[in-house]
Parts: structure tokens; C-alpha cells; sequence
């Protein structure tokens, strides 16, 4: 017999009955969350998107000025209100502006911004302050508070391979998958399938690791037998956000009690030769949020989501030499959903006029966002997951 | 099993090092620790320098010569070696009779956690840790301190716009030595005065810039005077509570998770009146009884690095294509010269999630099939996202289990799976798990079981603790 054959048929074949530990029973129930309530999405522009030529201050001159070349023409521009409009490939969102959908908080960030991806992002991920190093991620501790080590791991899930901070807590981490069917195989490779039934003394050094498996085969099978029955009929636009963000919106159809989505799509940090990588990317995001909310709102389900777009920083005002921009500071970040409180623009973007050595200075810090989604959409105590108060903001 | 002598002594290499081969937990088993951690001392007496470049290639007078276009060449070479600086690293560990140096080194790593784009200066540090792993603490904090690649890091690439030089003393106190609530920000204020002019040259070279540098009066921890920086480490070296947050960390990662009050007290007491002294506290913490007790055995859940170089090591696995190591690392969680933030990284269950799970029950299936496609996730920086690759990266191996044979070919087959285990597991097989394994020995022959077995106990959970 082959050393593959070994592994690939039943390595570790079932002998007699296969007892199913009893808390596993528990999970596919989903113990502690029995209905589908609100739902937040984040979708994350990992490297920095250019906020100056995503959301543009058409009648700035200091714009036009600080980027003779990558500027966007005041002509192109899919106006919003007398100061500002969309980068021409946004008009699904503009329509969403249109229908009171959108609403834009300018100027966000922290004090002493940080112009490092990996340090910018951790601060987004966890949530602390520019100088403090925080190992657990906000939705984490979310996690940690909502569940106290009781939850399964697709209370909150990241469209990916693998989980960013964000969603790691204390006790609790969410799940990872991109498809719902290839995690599913994963943990059906009957060797796996065989482990994840094996019964472990509590105080076996291996019984974390084998509750985790158990969770993750048993979360892995409850999320593909809800998926593969809902297939969206719709189709998206937008490349991989929009695969991902179908995936997202058939599961919500299924109604799984998932409360919290997280993706991430790269690409933005655009140092070089800007233009047509800037005018791509939001072109699929355009694509995929549109198809995403329309999908949502033939469905009767728009009023339950709520989406936030955010990037870890913005770029700075003048553009290089490379026909792209640099490393910036405070950014826009969008909130897309039903019966939000402040539609539109939430605050007047920057004039340009006080920048902070070329960078924007930020106006809302990023954690009142948070602090609003917190408290005012998942409902919890927003104090005891983000360690201060933040004044309330008023868009959720 | 947590007395069997097999998962002691492999426990030891497992701790100060990455594990051992079958072969030689064979051989050593029947000797005393005192005398195993006297070799281990002794094979990693020296320090070899790990070299991908001979000098920096980044020098600003030739950069400034340069075009655009060259500059950036020069830029993706630096990165393309610091992938090669990673893979030799990882080579070094796998095939290194110093091993307990170069896991010494790896903790270290994490524990002055920086990253750099300059692979002159990531080796520069590398090495100057490597040399200063086992010596005397206080030589490795000053090393550490002046290397190009820190001050770098904490003075420019972490881009504040407050004070530079606030945030090295501040990471200084807080992560290398003290920890936190240990000072006040007064102390950081001053501190950070002291270290004004900290700067290096294009060699990396530690340079002092005269006209940069504070002259005046400074208050720290209680004292006043006009203080250099080296004098703020000094002070800081005298203060017990580095000592103990040192004695900590280092129990922690190499001992459990639950460091006992009146124990750390003691090492850290005898850690610092020795000049803090790493090789002979490590030498303590390896022949003292309470570290082969059963509640240390098998309580260390496997980073991915000790996974990945414990597979080369047990398995005699070979990549096919080298550089899926860096994926592995990636998907993992931990690559080497690029962790996560300047706190390092977390350990512990923290390595565990859905995802990695899988990855790490599966890896060693994956490897010896027909091998997988894999995507990491993209960071979104254009420097680092080599690791994501665009072109998939395919993932196949192969495996020497020929120490197997030589080790196991005589036992009863009866006892096989029991056997192996004590060798390669130090927990116990869960469950049904050796019944099942064992019942795979009905239709193959003893080679073909041996064989399968040690590639089936590198899959199960048992085997990411070490």
C-alpha cells in the first residue's frame, strides 16, 4: 500500500459507533444565537486608498495645484453637492448617495498617525492608541463579550483563507473561509473527520486543539449545508470583491446567524503611476458593493446590513514623482445601509488649506465610527470592547 | 508516558532547540540531562554568521547616482535577499549542530521584534543577535540597541511625526526591558533626550551625531545628570525589574505560560548578580528537575517556524520548490524579519484559529500528495506582498524516513504505534488514535506501516505540542 493511499482513504478508520461529543451538538445549533439579527459588513482597501481622488474637492484649486497629472478632471467628476463629488468610476455609488443610502464621514483617523501599512492597520485592527501595541482585534473582543468562549466561530466571519487580527479575541476568534464549500472539504478529508470526533480528557495538554478542530469541522459543515442551498441568482460585477461579497449575501439569505462579514481587498497603495490602478479598483468596488446592495434589497434584507468601507490611511495631497502618491494620513470612510441617521456627507472634507507637513489632518477619530457601530447597530457596550468612551457620532 | 525517557529527552530539544530525530533521541535517551545540555552548550559554542550580502546595497552616495528605474531594481533586490536571508535561516536551523544557538536566536528575534527593507542591515542584526544570544544580556541590549536596523525602525520607519526618538525609548523600556508601568513619561521624555543623535553609518556603522545630540541635564528613574544613551541602558540594566520582565518572558517561552512567583524570583535574582548572564540561566532552567515535570511536558504549542523546521528535522523533509517556505510562514502567521509589530508575536494559543488548524493537520497530507496550490492574503503593501505571490505556489515535498526503519525495523509490530508515539509525541495519542493507527499495520508491510506512521503522527494535534 502507498504512503498517499494511507493518508488520502481513511487514515484513522472509525471503529464501531462515532460518538459525536455532546458540545459540538451545541454549535450547530448555534447555542446562545438562535436568530439572524443585525448584520454588519466592513469591507477593508488594504494600502491606503486615495481618498483625495475617491471623494474630490472639485472646486479646490490647492487640488488641482498639489496633482497636475493625476488630479481628476472637474469635468469627469459625478458631483455630489457644491464641493464635492466621485471619482468618475463610482456612479453606482453616487446612486446610492442619491437614494440616501450613503453616508461619507471626512477627515478620519487618530492623533499621530501612523504612515506604516503594517502599524496603521494593527491600530485599525485593534482599535488602540498611535503609541499602544494591543494584541487582540476590536471584533475580537467584541467576540470575547458577546460569547464568552461560547459561541461558534461563524458568529463573525472573515471572507479569506486565513484571520486578520481584527477578529481575534481573548477567547474567541472567528472563523476564516473564502468558500464555503472548500473549508467544508478541508475538514471532511476523513483523517480530519476522524480526529474531530475523538473524545479528549479536559485536562489533556491537546484538548484546545481538538475543541478547535471540533468547532471549526462542525461550523465548516453548518455553514456549507446553509450555503450550497442558496444560491444567489444574481450576478455581481467587480471582480474578486464581488465573488466574495456573493458569497456573503448568500449566506445571509441562508440565514445563518453570522453578525459580523470582514473582507479585504489589496492593491491600493499606489505610489506609482496611479491613474488607471486607482480608476480599476474603484471600479470594482463600485461593481460589487452596487450588486451586493441591490441583491440585499431584492431580497427584503437591506434594512438588516449595514457595510463599512475603510482604509488604513489616506495618501497625501501633492502627488509624487511617479505619477502616484505617497504614505498619507486621515481618509473617508463609507457607511452604506437603511435608515442611517445622518445620510449624505457627514462633515465638510478638508480645504487643503491646514495641512500637517502635506498630510490631511484628521477631524473624527476612527473609534467613534466604531463606537457608533458598536453600541447603536450590534448593540453592546461599546465602553468595555474599545477600553474608553467615544463621543458619540450619530450616522448608525 | 510523561516519565518515559524518550519524551524527556525530546522534550529537552524540543525546548532548546527544534526537536530531534528518532536516530538521536535513540542514542541520547539513556543519558542524564545535566550531560545532553552540556553538549548542547557546547556544539553552539561558537557563533557562525548567517551571509546573503557582502555589503549595503542601498548606500545613499550610489543611490544617488541612480536613475528611477535602478533604484527600485536595487530596492526589489534587497527584498528578494531578504527572502533568501529567511530561507538560509531556516536551512541553519534544520541542519545546524548549533541549533540551541539558533533557537536562542529565534526567541530573541521576537523579543527586539524590527523590520527593515535594508537586508544589510536585517543581517547585521541577525548576526549581532545570533553572536550575543547566550552571552551576557546587557552586551545584546546595547548590540541590539545601536543596530542600524532598530534604530531605523524606531526612529524613521515607524513615521511619527512626534518625537522619533520619544518612540525608541519608549519601545526600549516598555518591550526590551522593563515593561510596562515599570517608568513614567517623564523617564521617556528624558530618555529620549539621551538618545538624540543615535544614528548609523551606510556600513551600519553605530554612529553618535554630535550636533543632534543633548547635551544637557537630564532626570531619569531619579537621577540627574547629562546623560548619554548608553548611560539610560546602563540605569536600565540596573534596575532588578528588567531582570525579572527578562526571567519572564524567558520562562514563558521556553518553560509554560505560568511563571511561579517565588521561582522567578529566584532566577531573576541569581540572573542578575551573574551580569545577567543568559547561557547560565538557560543552563539552570535545563537541568533543573521542575523543567522535565510532567505539567512542563508538551504544553508549548508549536510556532510556525519550530513546525516548519521540527518537519525538516523528524521527517527529513525537502520542499520542492524552497521558497514555499515563506508561504507556509505566511499562512501560519509568523515569517521570519517580519513580525507582526514591535511586541513580537503573541505565541501560544494565539497561533490557533479555523484556519491554521487545517493548515497545520494538513500540511504534512499536502506535502506528500500531490502537493497544493496556495494564496496568501496580500497586505496591501507593494514591498511585502511577494509573499502573497500571484503565481500560485505549489507545495510538494518529499520525505527521508529511512532513521525510521534503522529505529523501529526490530520492534513488535504489536507495539509500534506506541513506540513511535514516545518518540514523536509528548502527549499521549487521544482517544482511539493509536488503535486506529494501529490498525493500518493489517495490509502493508512493516516498512510501508513504519513509514506511514511517522508521516500519520506528524498529522495528528499531539504533534503541534512541543
Amino acid at each position: 500500500m502507498k504512503r498517499r493511499d494511507f493518508i488520502q482513504q481513511t487514515a484513522l478508520t472509525a471503529v464501531g459507533g462515532l460518538l459525536v461529543p455532546s458540545f459540538l451538538k451545541a454549535f450547530e445549533y448555534g447555542r446562545g444565537i438562535t436568530e439572524q439579527g443585525k448584520i454588519l459588513v466592513i469591507i477593508q482597501l488594504s494600502g491606503g486608498n486615495d481618498g483625495l481622488n475617491t471623494v474630490v474637492p472639485y472646486t479646490n484649486d490647492i487640488y488641482y495645484q498639489s496633482r497636475p497629472s493625476i488630479a481628476i478632471d472637474k469635468t469627469q467628476v459625478l458631483r455630489l453637492n457644491d464641493d464635492l463629488g466621485f471619482h468618475p468610476a463610482l456612479p453606482k455609488m453616487k446612486q446610492l448617495y442619491d437614494e440616501g443610502l450613503l453616508s461619507i464621514v471626512n477627515s478620519v483617523g487618530y492623533p499621530n498617525p501612523d504612515r506604516s501599512h503594517f502599524r496603521s492597520m494593527d491600530i485599525w485592527h485593534t482599535a488602540s492608541n498611535a503609541n499602544e501595541y494591543l494584541t487582540t482585534g476590536w471584533l475580537g473582543r467584541y467576540l470575547d463579550n458577546q460569547c464568552n468562549g461560547n459561541c461558534p466561530s461563524y458568529h463573525a466571519i472573515e471572507v479569506d483563507d486565513t484571520l486578520s487580527l481584527v477578529l481575534k479575541g481573548e477567547k474567541t476568534k472567528a472563523m476564516a473561509l473564502q468558500q464555503p464549500e472548500k473549508l467544508y472539504k478541508s475538514t471532511q478529508v476523513p483523517f480530519v473527520k476522524v480526529l474531530s470526533q475523538q473524545t479528549v480528557d479536559e485536562h489533556s495538554p491537546a484538548s484546545y486543539l481538538y475543541k478547535t478542530l471540533a468547532e471549526t469541522v462542525s461550523s465548516a459543515e453548518y455553514i456549507y449545508s446553509k450555503a450550497k442551498v442558496q444560491k444567489s441568482s444574481s450576478t455581481y460585477g467587480g471582480g474578486e470583491l464581488g465573488n466574495r461579497l456573493k458569497t456573503v449575501a448568500e449566506l445571509i439569505l441562508s440565514g445563518v446567524p453570522t453578525q459580523v462579514y470582514y473582507l479585504s481587498i489589496a492593491g491600493f497603495d499606489t505610489h506609482i503611476r496611479q491613474t488607471d490602478t486607482h480608476q480599476r479598483l474603484l471600479s470594482n468596488y463600485d461593481e460589487a458593493v452596487s450588486s451586493f446592495v441591490q441583491d440585499l434589497k431584492s431580497n427584503g434584507l437591506l434594512d438588516k446590513v449595514m457595510i463599512m468601507t475603510f482604509s488604513e490611511f489616506g495618501r497625501r495631497v501633492a502627488q509624487n514623482a511617479s505619477n502616484g502618491t505617497d504614505h498619507g494620513t486621515a481618509n473617508n470612510v463609507f457607511l452604506i445601509g437603511k435608515n442611517l441617521k445622518k445620510a449624505g456627507f457627514y462633515n465638510k472634507a478638508s480645504q487643503l488649506t491646514n495641512l500637517d507637513d502635506g498630510d490631511l489632518v484628521h477631524e473624527i477619530d476612527f473609534r467613534r465610527i466604531y463606537a457608533d457601530l458598536l453600541k447603536k447597530w450590534l448593540n453592546v457596550d461599546s465602553r468595555q470592547i474599545l477600553g474608553q468612551d467615544f463621543a458619540e457620532l450619530g450616522v448608525v | 508516558m510523561s516519565t518515559n525517557k524518550y519524551t524527556q529527552t525530546q522534550h529537552l530539544y524540543l525546548r532548546a532547540a527544534f526537536g530531534e530525530t528518532v536516530e538521536v533521541i535513540a542514542e541520547k535517551a539513556d543519558k542524564k540531562p545535566k550531560k545532553l545540555v552540556r553538549e548542547l552548550f557546547e556544539q553552539a559554542a561558537s557563533s557562525k554568521d548567517l551571509i546573503v550580502i557582502k555589503e549595503n546595497p542601498l548606500s545613499t552616495e550610489e543611490l544617488m547616482e541612480m536613475s528611477k528605474e535602478e533604484k527600485q531594481e536595487l530596492r526589489r533586490e534587497s527584498k528578494d535577499k531578504i527572502k533568501e536571508l529567511n530561507l538560509l535561516w531556516l536551512d541553519r536551523m534544520a541542519d545546524s549542530q548549533a541549533a540551541f544557538r539558533e533557537k536562542m536566536t529565534l526567541f530573541w528575534h521576537g523579543h527586539f521584534a524590527c523590520q527593515s527593507a535594508n537586508v544589510f542591515f536585517v543581517q547585521q542584526q541577525n548576526n549581532a543577535i545570533r553572536k550575543n544570544a547566550l552571552g551576557k544580556f546587557s552586551d545584546l541590549l546595547m548590540a541590539v540597541s545601536k543596530s542600524a536596523a532598530m534604530l531605523e525602525f524606531l526612529n524613521n520607519k515607524q513615521n511619527r511625526k512626534d518625537s522619533p526618538n520619544e518612540n525608541f525609548a519608549r519601545e526600549v523600556m516598555e518591550l526590551f526591558t522593563l515593561g510596562r508601568g515599570n517608568y513614567t513619561e517623564n523617564d521617556i521624555k528624558n530618555a529620549a533626550k539621551a538618545f538624540t543623535g543615535w544614528s548609523f553609518d551606510e556600513d551600519g556603522t553605530f554612529r553618535l551625531r554630535q550636533r543632534q545630540h543633548d547635551e544637557g541635564q537630564k532626570t531619569f528613574m531619579g537621577k540627574t545628570g547629562n546623560f548619554s544613551g548608553e548611560d539610560i541602558l546602563q540605569m536600565l540594566l540596573e534596575n532588578k525589574q528588567t531582570a525579572v520582565f527578562i526571567t519572564i518572558k524567558i520562562y514563558k517561552y521556553f518553560v509554560n505560560e505560568n511563571p511561579p512567583q517565588e521561582l522567578i524570583k529566584d532566577l531573576a535574582e541569581k540572573f542578575y548578580t551573574s551580569g545577567y548572564d543568559i547561557g547560565a540561566l538557560m543552563e539552570e532552567i535545563f537541568t533543573s528537575d521542575w523543567f522535565y515535570a510532567p505539567e512542563n511536558i508538551g504544553t508549548r504549542i508549536k510556532s510556525p517556524v519550530e513546525l516548519l523546521v521540527g518537519l525538516r528535522k523528524q521527517l527529513g523533509l525537502t520542499f520542492q520548490d524552497r521558497e514555499a517556505q515563506l508561504l507556509v510562514q505566511k499562512v501560519l502567521g509568523q515569517v521570519l524579519f517580519f513580525p507582526p509589530n514591535v511586541a513580537g508575536w503573541k505565541e501560544g494559543k494565539s497561533w490557533i484559529d479555523s484556519s491554521t488548524l487545517m493548515i497545520r493537520l494538513l500540511l504534512v497530507g499536502v506535502l506528500s500528495k500531490d502537493g497544493a496550490t496556495w494564496q496568501a492574503k496580500q497586505d496591501g503593501d507593494v514591498n511585502t506582498d511577494f509573499f502573497a505571490k500571484k503565481r500560485l505556489i505549489n507545495i510538494k515535498g518529499t520525505f527521508d524516513l529511512k532513521g525510521y526503519q534503522q529505529v523501529f525495523g526490530k520492534t513488535n509490530p504489536k507495539n509500534l504505534v506506541e513506540e513511535m508515539a514516545s518518540y514523536l509525541l509528548q502527549t499521549p495519542l487521544v482517544g482511539n488514535n493509536q488503535k486506529l493507527l494501529q490498525l493500518k499495520s493489517q495490509n502493508s508491510t512493516i516498512e510501508e506501516f513504519i513509514n506511514a506512521t511517522a508521516l500519520a503522527l506528524a498529522s495528528v494535534p499531539e504533534y503541534q505540542l512541543a
